[in-house]
């Protein structure tokens, strides 16, 4: 399990070294909410979900659905990675012509399955396939990552509502609370806390973690899918910009992509010296 | 050059200080749409609401129905699309007297591709009773209309852009609500553009002449109501009309203009703009190109229709 683990790790921070030189590249783009993300997709897809990259639309797969479309470029290079597309696709993000659009086009890339980027949508789709898998008798579970500013668009209370109303217990939400959204602080901005009391309240489940410690994150995703008669809504802690101190806990790398001065030093932090 | 979505936080500040009934709201995009400029001279009035944009459209009917008057701005995208029937139901239905000010309109958003590019925004808004629609050419007439807009009572909804735009009018030009604006006579056949295609026209009309063709550049600053007088006017006086829009041909300028010209005085027509698709990544210069906004397809579509004409 220990190495199981220290694998985790290592493809994550790996997984950031590509995010780092795509949206380098890309010039536009999310740094912060894809290096926030990270560990979790990157748990979700090399450790949790049955996939196929071979055959993306593979019917035994389970569902992910990135509802904080903006952290497209953490979605890519994991696709990438597990070999959905050549990683040199990855080069093309945001360019015209380019399948890796700015937030996720399930009409392009393989391995995505819904169209994502205006906030507040993926929770309601990600119910909708646990409702519709269930009703074939599948055992397939579907995992949705969040944003914490993205709990301020009321449709995600109405879907929180009606997984917990359908018990959809083969459905895991994975909120990214980095507390930092366009504007400033969260809890400044509008405030949405206590995040994990308001998903307890709604009839889920709850497990709260430190959502860049990968054993933690296993094995909340392994408590997730033991959890029977209701979702599961892991609150994850994090970091905006984990791993590269220049983007750490700024609002303002939000948007903003890594310039030719930050990026050898982004590269640094990540442990690369190429 | 300026963004209208610059003139517009410009006007706004001004105007704060104008009128104290003025309070603007924001759903987590205020330095992009530049309401951020009020927010810091005027921090009292005014509301980032979060990322919760049909909670901001029935807030700023509250707001209004209580007698301020409140400018709420978000993306086109997000403050048309989520906010519909919220602002059918609250805010055109009753008249409140509610602005709403998108910025990002069109395929120029750019990168962030085809979720983020509005193209129907000024359809579905035009399709509501009560309701204005105006997009300004340039800076300066943003200011203008963010000023006109203020002043009258009722529901509005101004479609602004992320980029710079060439300026098609004066410093100081002065906005009337419902009127267009022939910037360029002509006789062979007449451009009606709005937005950023109107400065495309003008280019279009300059390249034009040299080749002995005589185009006119009705500019449309308010889509509803459309200034018919000079609407009709242009079609009976060249006989041959292109409309220009970043948006949809479905229900935007072009869908305006034909269904008036339709019922009144059927005219040789083109519609140039978005043909029943949604946006994609690309840089903005690069999609106005890949969509054929631009002085290049006015020109060809002028070729066209004028040698229709005989
Ligand atoms: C409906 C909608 N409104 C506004 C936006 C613009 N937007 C993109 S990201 C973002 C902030 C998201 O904050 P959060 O959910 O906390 O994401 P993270 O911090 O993980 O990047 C906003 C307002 C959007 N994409 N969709
Ligand atoms: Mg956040």
């Amino acid at each position: 399990m220990k190495e199981k683990i220290a694998d985790l790790e290592e493809k994550a921070r790996r997984l950031r070294v590509a995010i780092v030189k795509t949206l380098h590249k890309s010039q536009s783009g999310h740094t912060g909410g894809s290096l926030s993300a990270i560990d979790m997709v990157c748990a979700l897809y090399f450790h949790k979900m049955r996939h196929n990259p071979v055959d993306p639309a593979w019917e035994g797969r389970d569902r992910f659905v990135l509802s904080k479309g903006h952290a497209a470029p953490a979605l890519y290079v994991t696709l990438a990675e597990c070999g959905y597309f050549p990683a040199e696709d990855l080069m093309m993000l945001r360019r015209l012509g380019s399948h890796l659009q700015g937030h996720p086009d399930s009409k392009g890339t393989p391995g995505v399955d819904v169209c994502t980027g205006s906030l507040g949508q993926g929770l309601s789709m990600a119910n909708g396939m646990a409702l519709g898998l269930k009703l074939d008798g599948k055992e397939n579970r579907v995992y949705a990552v969040l944003g914490d500013g993205e709990l301020q668009e009321g449709q995600i209370w109405e879907a929180a509502m009606a997984a917990a109303h359908y018990k959809s217990d083969n459905l895991c939400a994975l909120i990214d609370s980095n507390g930092l959204q366009i504007d400033g602080d969260v809890a400044k901005v509008m405030n949405v806390s206590s995040i994990a009391d308001k998903f307890k309240a709604f009839g889920w489940n709850v497990i709260e973690i430190d959502g860049h410690d990968m054993a933690q994150i296993v094995a909340a995703l392994d408590e997730a899918e033991a959890h029977k008669g209701a979702p599961t809504a892991i609150v994850a802690k994090t970091v905006k910009g984990k791993g590269v101190h220049l983007f750490e806990n700024k609002a303002s790398y939000h948007g903003v992509t890594p310039n030719d001065d930050e990026l050898p030093e982004a590269l640094r932090c990540l442990g690369c010296c190429d | 050059m300026i963004a209208t979505r610059d003139a517009y936080g410009e006007a706004l500040a001004e105007l704060g200080g104008e009128n104290d009934k003025i309070v603007v709201l924001d759903a987590d995009l205020s330095g992009s749409t530049k309401t951020g400029v009020f927010a810091k001279k005027f921090p009292n009035r005014f509301f980032n609401m979060g990322i919760a944009e049909a909670n901001m459209v029935g807030t700023a009917a509250g707001l209004a129905a209580v007698g301020k008057v409140p400018f709420l701005s978000t993306f086109a995208i997000f403050a048309a699309g989520r906010g519909w029937e919220q602002i059918r139901q609250s805010v055109a239905y009753p008249k409140a007297n509610v602005k709403i000010v998108a910025t990002h309109g069109g395929v120029t958003v750019g990168e962030d591709g085809g979720s983020h590019q509005s193209v129907e925004d000024v359809a579905i808004m035009r399709a509501i009773p009560n309701m204005t629609v105006i997009v300004p050419a340039d800076g300066e007439e943003t200011k203008g209309a963010i000023r006109a807009v203020a002043a009258y009572k009722g529901p509005v909804y101004v479609r602004l852009g992320r980029n710079k735009v060439p300026s098609v009018f004066p410093a100081g030009h002065k906005f009337e609500i419902g009127k267009g604006v022939v910037v360029v006579p002509g006789t062979d056949l007449t451009f009606i553009t709005t937005g950023l295609m109107t400065a495309a026209a003008v280019t279009a009309a300059e390249k034009l002449k040299a080749e002995g063709i005589s185009a006119r550049v009705l500019h449309i600053g308010t889509i509803k109501p459309l200034d018919k007088e000079l609407v009709l006017q242009a079609a009976e006086e060249t006989g041959a009309i292109v409309t220009a829009e970043e948006h949809s041909v479905v229900g935007g300028l072009g869908g305006a203009v034909a269904e008036y010209l339709a019922e009144t005085c059927p005219t040789l027509m083109k519609r140039v703009g978005v043909y029943d698709r949604f946006g994609t990544s690309g840089k903005s210069d690069e999609l106005l190109k890949y969509f054929g906004l631009n002085a290049e397809t006015l020109i060809e579509e002028a070729r066209e229709i004028v040698s229709r004409k005989k």
